[in-house]
């Protein structure tokens, strides 16, 4: 029986966040009120002629020459022509055959790390947005000429879990760059993907399917996994895949038919005469690519050597560009990253995970997440009533400081004070007391975990362990 | 005493200078002259009721100007002559009226033209052909017919139309007026209702050779909003007209006159003979005259119906019912989703001519034919170029007759496209090379029609070609000749 490989390719379409559209002057702006941001360029009207954005190029180029791409002597854009009601010309102005860069890579982290060939990265407009009422359809222009940059790999990913980590890794490094918010929920980012299957190792490539409609990555990798199944099944029993386009049913976890080749349109692309071709000097290259900030690879590596920090930990943290920062400043005033490091993976991970935010918007202030850090190194507060000011801190907005004493937090260390409670959970538990005197040494844990609870975890631990085994040595020995 | 509205613009700025006259005395001669006139001609299509008093002073102060009707102009309807673009009001104002308004031009009204630009007869429009003036029974040539039927029926003193393929100078050359088509890029095109955009441009008619330079210094220039448009100075193009063409070399290019190489339709003699004698005018004057080759004018009709006709399909595209202009009202035994509504509308919409186009310029870049036609069309256009700049080694500029006959009968070529296409042989090969081109009047023809003189020029060399026609004009008085309407 022939094992099948699954030979997979990924175009994604990424909005450049440019202030204002690719050809005309109208801002770029999500949820705005319909048909407000637009002009008689962006509208198609007779008449209008597209002026390009150059921030948009920048923007474009430092993509390409993050992905390591060669970038085209020439920029030229073609027309694409097809009839849709978003498309206000009936055209679309992309690029046809010179792309704006080619022949570049990704390398995708994960358990397998694997260079992926980005075959190409171009430029071209966005459209509209088809809202369908019950009789009738409007169309919202906002949308329209919105810059979107396509990056198109080489039909070389062979799993969809490979293919969710190309994602993963090419969003990251987006997010580094600042050129989009990457949002797929705002439809930000987008991705299609073309699949085959074929015999293992062998170089004969099967019919492809083209998958659309996957509106997150989880939902690229389900989609790939389905389809995956679907072709192995037709091929396995001696059938044949059709080369068609697919529609992801998010609902019923299925692909559906949408088109085939046959009714594919003949886009007609020939050159835009609208707009002249022109080159990108060597200064200009070179200027973007200086100003290109460390990528996360590169960084990983040296959080690595700098902060002898494991592989997984430094690919933590790259992840998020906000949060590689933050720690690096927050090591910069209190070089202990391994105590910051797992701050940052514990306790407030999971407050950015409880609030569905990123870092960014949690409004903490370095200063006053490292002097909670600190007081709990220095035994002033608990572990647990530090997480608990961190939630406070995140809340409020006020300093580990003011908390503490609003909520009199602070861990109870001096003795005199913590053998009240002492006293009390020996009175109250004369079993596990007896215990403990009849040689089960482990259950005093029990009776510091009492303590703490009494003490609304204020108490520090290490200490009342100390004073409970002196005192109840000092009992077993009277 | 003459009429105002028979002045031409220079003399009209004197007689303001000398404030003899109002701005008001002249509208109403023009628009008297309209009254009178334009039933038989049929030059307008709309003309303003009340023309807007130019809000600054300027190069073209209180000079009355008609407009193509492919220009937007705010607040009016644009309709390119088209059905399918009634009701389009323009939102917005071309960079020409921008211009021409800011040197106080008074626009009176817009002009006929055949649809979406598509002819040479300005036969194709939805609202009917423009008569000749010089002969009512005849075409006033096309696109821009209604431009030139207007100056030379004395219903407008300057007006603007748009170069594709030989839209000015046929027209200007059937009316006998003066028409100038502009260096490609040159003249802004935003608000030009595009037809081929790599080969339009807009330009100037007029009366003489001082009001075409005059108009051309007003709308050329840079504008960030056209990115093919040219960053390079403009010349008060009036500063630069003298009588002197002593010395200049000038180019005959010899496959204008050969009658065996064009069977469908061979050069009028009387056409030849007028250019003949333009030859001998120049020579006169001190010029020197030489026999020229541009060997691949042969492929210049074909080169320009693909590339024009493909970026027109794909230009016309955007006219299909759903922001603006016709809309089908679709029976209900139609399905009523958006296929049928784009193909009734433009069913419906455009004529006859702009359905021939579309569907050529569609076929030529579908795929498996893009190579074939398209590509080798781009590869010739190229060489046709190169015909221009290496006999532009030799000369200063070229002459050459506009069309190969003087103004034919409405309806004679209506059903016969090729016969049609091929009036325009001399005019394309000047959009294909981007380079400037104007006709003057250099004659008459036997029935009493005027003959047009091409003369073609370098790259942005505006200046010698208005200056070739200045000296001409000197010497000759055919440019003063008006039809009697």
């Amino acid at each position: 029986m022939n094992e099948f490989e699954a030979v997979i390719g990924l175009e994604v379409h990424l909005q450049l966040a440019t202030q204002t559209k690719l050809f005309c002057g109208c801002l770029v702006k999500f949820a705005s009120e319909p048909n407000r941001l637009t002009c008689p360029v962006c509208l198609g009207l007779p008449g209008s002629l597209p002026v390009i954005n150059e921030k948009a190029i920048s923007y474009a180029l430092k993509v390409a020459l993050a992905l390591n791409c060669t970038i085209g002597e020439i920029v030229k854009f073609d027309r694409k022509n097809y009839y849709y009601p978003d498309l206000p010309k009936n055209y679309q102005i992309s690029q046809y055959d010179l792309p704006l860069a080619s022949r570049g890579s990704l390398l995708i982290s994960g358990d397998n790390s694997k260079k992926i060939r980005i075959r190409r990265v171009h430029l071209e407009e966005d459209a509209g947005k088809l809202i369908h009422e019950e009789d009738c359809s409007l169309v919202d222009y906002n949308r329209t000429g919105v810059p979107l940059l396509e990056i198109v790999t080489e039909p070389e990913i062979n799993s969809s879990e490979e293919a969710y980590n190309y994602l993963l890794s090419l969003k990251t490094l987006l997010k580094y760059l600042e050129v989009s918010d990457c949002d797929m929920e705002k439809g930000s980012l987008r991705c299609d993907a073309n699949i085959s299957m074929r015999v293992k190792d062998s170089s004969v490539l099967g019919t492809k399917t083209e998958l659309k409609n996957m509106n997150s990555f989880k939902a690229v990798r389900c989609a790939l996994d389905f389809e995956i199944k679907r072709q192995s099944a037709l091929l396995e029993k001696g059938g044949a895949v059709v080369q068609e386009t697919r529609l992801w049913d998010e609902e019923k976890g299925i692909t559906i038919s949408m088109r085939s080749k046959e009714e594919a349109s003949d886009y007609r692309y020939f050159p835009e005469p609208d707009l002249v071709p022109f080159s990108i000097d060597r200064q200009t290259i070179e200027t973007v690519k200086s100003s290109l900030p460390e990528l996360p690879q590169e960084k990983a590596l040296r959080l690595r050597q700098r902060y002898k920090l494991s592989e997984a930990d430094a690919q933590f943290l790259v992840i998020e560009p906000k949060l590689v920062q933050f720690f690096e400043d927050c090591c910069k005033v209190y070089q202990k990253p391994k105590i910051i490091l797992n701050w940052i993976k514990g306790p407030l991970s999971y407050e950015i995970n409880q609030r569905n935010k990123p870092l960014e918007e949690l409004k903490l202030k370095i200063d006053d997440f490292l002097a909670l850090i600190k007081l709990v190194d220095n035994n002033t507060l608990s572990n647990l009533s530090a997480k608990s000011v961190l939630t406070i801190m995140l809340e409020e907005f006020k300093s580990p400081k003011e908390i503490i004493k609003e909520k009199n937090l602070d861990q109870v260390s001096n003795e005199s004070s913590l053998l009240k409670f002492i006293e009390e959970v020996l009175a109250e538990n004369q079993a596990t007391r007896e215990a403990y005197l009849n040689g089960k040494t482990n259950s005093i844990m029990f009776l510091v975990g009492q303590v703490m609870k009494n003490s609304k975890g204020k108490a520090n631990p290490k200490i009342v362990k100390e004073i409970l085994e002196k005192k109840l040595k000092g009992e077993k020995n009277a | 005493m003459q009429n105002l509205y028979q002045f031409n613009a220079g003399e009209l700025l004197s007689l303001y200078r000398e404030n003899k006259i109002t701005q008001s005395d002249l509208v109403s001669s023009v628009k008297k002259r309209i009254n009178e006139v334009d039933k038989k001609t049929k030059a307008f299509v709309k003309v303003i009721e009340e023309p807007k008093k130019p809000k600054t002073k300027g190069k073209l102060s209180g000079i009355p100007i008609a407009i193509k009707d492919n220009i937007c102009i705010k607040g009016l309807e644009t309709t390119c002559c088209s059905k399918i673009l009634k009701g389009f009001i323009a939102p917005y104002d071309a960079t020409v009226i921008e211009k021409i308004e800011q040197e106080g031009a008074i626009v009176i009204g817009k002009t006929n033209m055949d649809e979406f630009a598509f002819g040479s007869s300005t036969e194709n429009s939805c609202f009917g052909p423009t008569h000749n003036p010089w002969d009512l029974d005849r075409v006033c040539g096309g696109s821009s017919g209604g431009s030139a039927a207007a100056v030379a029926a004395d219903e407008t003193i300057l007006a603007l139309g748009s170069d594709t393929g030989g839209s000015i100078r046929q027209p200007a050359s059937f009316c006998g007026v003066l028409g100038l088509k502009p260096t490609y890029g040159r003249v802004s095109r935003y608000g030009l209702v595009a037809f081929a955009s790599s080969l339009d441009q807009i330009g100037p008619f007029a009366k003489n050779t001082f009001d075409l330079a005059l108009l051309l210094s007003v709308i050329s220039g840079y504008d960030e909003r056209d990115s093919t448009s040219v960053n390079k100075q403009v010349p008060d193009y009036t500063k630069e007209l003298r009588k002197d063409v002593k010395g200049l070399k000038i180019g005959i290019p010899k496959e204008y006159f050969r009658d065996s190489q064009l069977d469908e339709q061979a050069i009028q003699p009387e056409v030849k003979k007028a250019i003949q004698k333009a030859k001998d005018v120049f020579e006169s004057l001190g010029a020197q005259c030489l026999e020229i080759s541009l060997p691949h004018t042969k492929y210049a009709v074909s080169v320009y119906y693909i590339v024009a006709t493909a970026e027109a399909s794909s230009n016309l595209a955007r006219f299909d019912g759903v922001q603006y202009g016709h809309r089908a009202v679709l029976k209900s035994r139609e399905g009523q989703n958006i296929v049928d509504m784009y193909m009734r509308s433009r069913q419906e919409g455009f004529g006859p001519e702009a359905k021939r186009r579309i569907i050529l310029g569609t076929f030529v870049l579908s795929s498996g034919y893009y190579d074939a036609y398209y590509l080798r069309a781009l590869k010739v256009r190229t060489l046709i170029k190169e015909d221009f700049l290496k006999a532009f080694q030799m000369c200063d500029f070229l002459i050459a007759p506009t069309s190969p006959t003087t103004a034919f009968r409405i309806g004679e070529k209506i059903n016969d496209p090729l016969r049609m296409y091929l009036s325009d042989i001399y005019t394309i090969s000047a959009n294909l090379a981007g380079i400037p081109a104007l006709s003057l009047p250099c004659g008459f023809d036997e029935q009493g029609l005027p003959i047009g003189l091409q003369i073609l020029g370098k790259p942005f060399d505006e200046e010698m070609i208005l200056r070739a026609a200045f000296t001409f004009e000197q010497e000759t008085s055919w440019h003063k000749k008006r039809p009697n309407l």
